[in-house]
């Protein structure tokens, strides 16, 4: 993985002197420390994780319910929420993302676009709870007016449904908050700074060469994008995309905040109540006993097994694209 | 991910330097307006006035469709197909970098909008919550707890993260081997961990089985160990762009490992580092959910981190936000506010230093 395949370092060989010795044995200390940190949460996890699949089998994953007391426990329900409010995140952050990382890329004036990119950077930087502040008291207010006329217009697709009747003279304005909807809209916020960022990157990296090419056989500019740079960041959208999915898998409090937790497997999005993972662990572990805080991390494991794969296949989708390989021209 | 995404070393694109598109024309701005104009004429005459609708939402969105139609329309009266369809995708753009930007205006404006009420009291920098209910006014009570209590838990997650972080970026680039790989690939499938169960890992193993007490040190430990993978992993990313050349050059000059890192390695990525690790902290100043689970939140200053609960900006926020109570909301975005300058500090710091560097080369 070294970038410089030119010139390669050439092998030391030889005596090493004695300081270089204690900066080796540090370095190597601390490389092991940490190795031995981050490789015990993975390690604790599913050495938790082991005696709750055990007893649940594989009703942990089907069960819907989360209530230790009566033996019932499972995450069938949480794990569709957690994906309906990350879909509904990535159906927002997508489009966006993209559009501006093109914009960015190839509109935005030489001057201006160092200031994009930092407003960018910065967005990344604001904390989710700042999201879910901005998602609960500015958001939600305007979007069940969204939700409605979504379940007006659209409720024959089965995620629109809500169990209320949108057309009575005083509608139920409280069936269409703290629903995924207005969630998955906050955690938009979150993670369309990360799949922008990626794009714009690889954006950035297109031969001008091939760019200069389309133009001078009379591509209009949005013919050169579609032509060029789009096929050369196929992997940089894709990767971007998952990556930011994996984020909106694991985000709480802008979630937290906003939805009203329920325990069912629900698909309607644009209704009041559902549940993520973290959600769940949120608003679990205070009252949890052993039994249940180890079912806790199971639910925990089976999160971070998920966004493991889905970054990881991010990684290689995004390192196998042209844009990773260097360019011909 | 950000470290496939380096240019190999020796290929040197920016030899040629794009041409600059031509300026646009009286045309081009003539139906830009005219359709912005004309749809939104229309719109407000048909949706107010006509139609049984109402919201603004819907307005917006029906005033952007029509412009849409009818910048398509009044090109398509002068200009053959591609050019209609490069107008509108640019018009298309241009909008979605509009949204994105006008959200990210919208979240930092909103956030000092509602903290206006609470931030002209000063005593909400000078004085805690001990003794202050929720719905007491806001001449009374502030957030120096939660601002002491993050500034403490951040100092010592940071002081062990830096240290580790940076030594293991170093370990991974300098020293190498096979041991390294496995390091690097457990670091970067650490960061995927999601901070929710980092702190609930912090919190079984600490609070549960070894019976320490919610307190900074515990809230400090989950911060550390949410943000030492993401740390390690840029400071990784910035060390292996530094040029091989550089190093060989110190080598030959007869200099140890060791000085070569710290007189040259080191040196050369300094900026860059410190770009990514105040990134890092502002990451970490930020996280509520570690927090949530392993500070407990106490409504008095507490500078001890070894015992009792401590508070911390984003978990004051939760908390007061989550009450209901309008003053409390009030106080929790005036500390809302507080953590945002926070961060934008942390930004411009950041974003200085990053520029320095461009600047010094």
């Amino acid at each position: 993985m070294q970038p410089a395949e030119l010139d390669l370092p050439r092998e030391l060989g030889g005596s090493r002197s004695p300081s270089d010795r204690i900066f080796e044995f540090t370095a190597r200390g601390i490389g092991i420390m940490v190795l031995g940190i981050t490789g015990s949460i993975g390690v604790f996890l599913a050495y938790q994780a082991y005696p709750t699949i055990q007893r649940y089998g594989l009703g942990f994953f089907t069960e819907s319910a989360w209530s230790p007391d009566q033996g019932k426990l499972g995450i069938a329900a949480v794990l569709l929420g957690t994906f309906s409010v990350a879909f509904v995140a990535l159906f927002f952050a997508f489009p966006l993302a993209l559009g501006t990382a093109l914009y960015i890329s190839e509109y935005a004036p030489p001057r201006f676009k160092s200031t994009c990119v930092s407003l960018i950077d910065l967005m990344a930087a604001v904390p989710s709870i700042i999201y879910g502040l901005w998602g609960f008291f500015l958001l939600q207010p305007h979007v069940i007016h969204v939700s409605r006329w979504l379940h007006q217009n659209l409720s024959f697709i089965p995620f629109f449904k809500v169990e209320t009747d949108p057309d009575a003279a005083v509608w139920a304005q409280t069936r269409y908050t703290a629903s995924a909807f207005i969630a998955g809209i906050a955690v938009a916020m979150m993670v369309l700074p990360m799949a922008c960022a990626v794009m714009r990157e690889v954006f950035s990296q297109t031969p001008v060469g091939e760019k200069e090419a389309a133009l001078a056989l009379g591509s209009t500019r949005w013919g050169m994008i579609r032509a060029v740079v789009i096929p050369f960041g196929r992997g940089g959208i894709i990767g971007g995309t998952m990556l930011s999915l994996g984020r909106a898998l694991g985000e709480t409090i802008a979630v937290v905040l906003i939805i009203s937790p329920a325990f069912v497997i629900k698909p309607r999005i644009l209704e009041v109540g559902t549940n993520t993972i973290s959600g769940l662990i949120a608003g679990r572990f205070g009252e949890a006993t052993s039994t249940q805080l180890s079912a806790l991390l199971t639910a925990g494991f089976v999160l971070f097994v998920i966004t493991l794969l889905i970054n990881t296949l991010a990684a290689i989708i995004v390192s196998r694209g042209r844009s990773g390989a260097g360019t011909d021209i | 991910m950000t470290s496939t995404l380096v240019r190999p070393l020796g290929v040197l694109p920016m030899a040629d330097v794009p041409r600059v598109f031509q300026r646009r024309t009286a045309d081009d701005i003539a139906s830009l307006v005219g359709a912005a104009i004309g749809s939104l004429a229309f719109v407000w005459l048909c949706y107010t006035l006509i139609l049984p609708f109402s919201g603004r939402m819907g307005f917006v969105a029906c005033w952007y469709g029509l412009f849409l139609a009818m910048y398509a329309l009044v090109t398509s009266l002068s200009n053959p197909g591609p050019v209609v369809r490069d107008r509108l995708a640019s018009a298309i753009l241009h909008s979605a970098a509009a949204v994105v930007l006008g959200a990210l205006a919208s979240t930092v404006i909103f956030t000092f909008y509602r903290g206006a009420k609470a931030l002209p009291h000063l005593n909400l920098f000078t004085e805690d919550m001990a003794g202050v209910r929720p719905q007491d006014n806001l001449k009374s009570g502030g957030i120096l707890h939660a601002i002491v209590g993050s500034l403490i838990e951040i100092g010592l997650a940071v002081s062990v993260t830096l240290v580790l972080g940076v030594g293991t970026a170093v370990y991974m680039t300098e020293v190498g081997g096979r041991l390294a790989r496995v390091v690097r690939t457990v670091v970067e499938a650490m960061t995927a961990l999601p901070s929710i169960v980092a702190g609930l890992f912090i919190y079984s193993v600490l609070i549960v089985a070894l019976h320490v007490p919610r307190s900074g040190i515990a809230a400090a430990t989950a911060l550390a160990v949410m943000g030492l993978p993401i740390i390690a992993r840029t400071a990784d990313v910035v060390l292996r762009v530094i040029p091989s050349g550089l190093r060989e050059a110190s080598y030959a000059l007869g200099a140890s490992r060791w000085q070569t890192v710290w007189r040259v390695v080191l040196p050369t990525a300094r900026p860059g580092l410190a770009t990514a690790l105040i990134l890092g902290v502002a990451r970490m100043v930020g996280e509520t959910s570690p927090v949530l689970l392993t500070s407990g939140s106490s409504t008095f200053l507490n500078v001890d981190p070894l015992h009792n609960a401590m508070n911390s900006l984003p978990l004051f926020i939760y908390s007061t936000v989550r009450s209901g109570e309008p003053t409390a909301i009030a106080r929790g975005f005036g500390a809302a506010s507080v953590l945002l300058a926070l961060v934008l500090l942390l930004f411009i710091i950041a974003r200085l230093i990053a520029r320095q560097s461009v600047g010094r080369r």
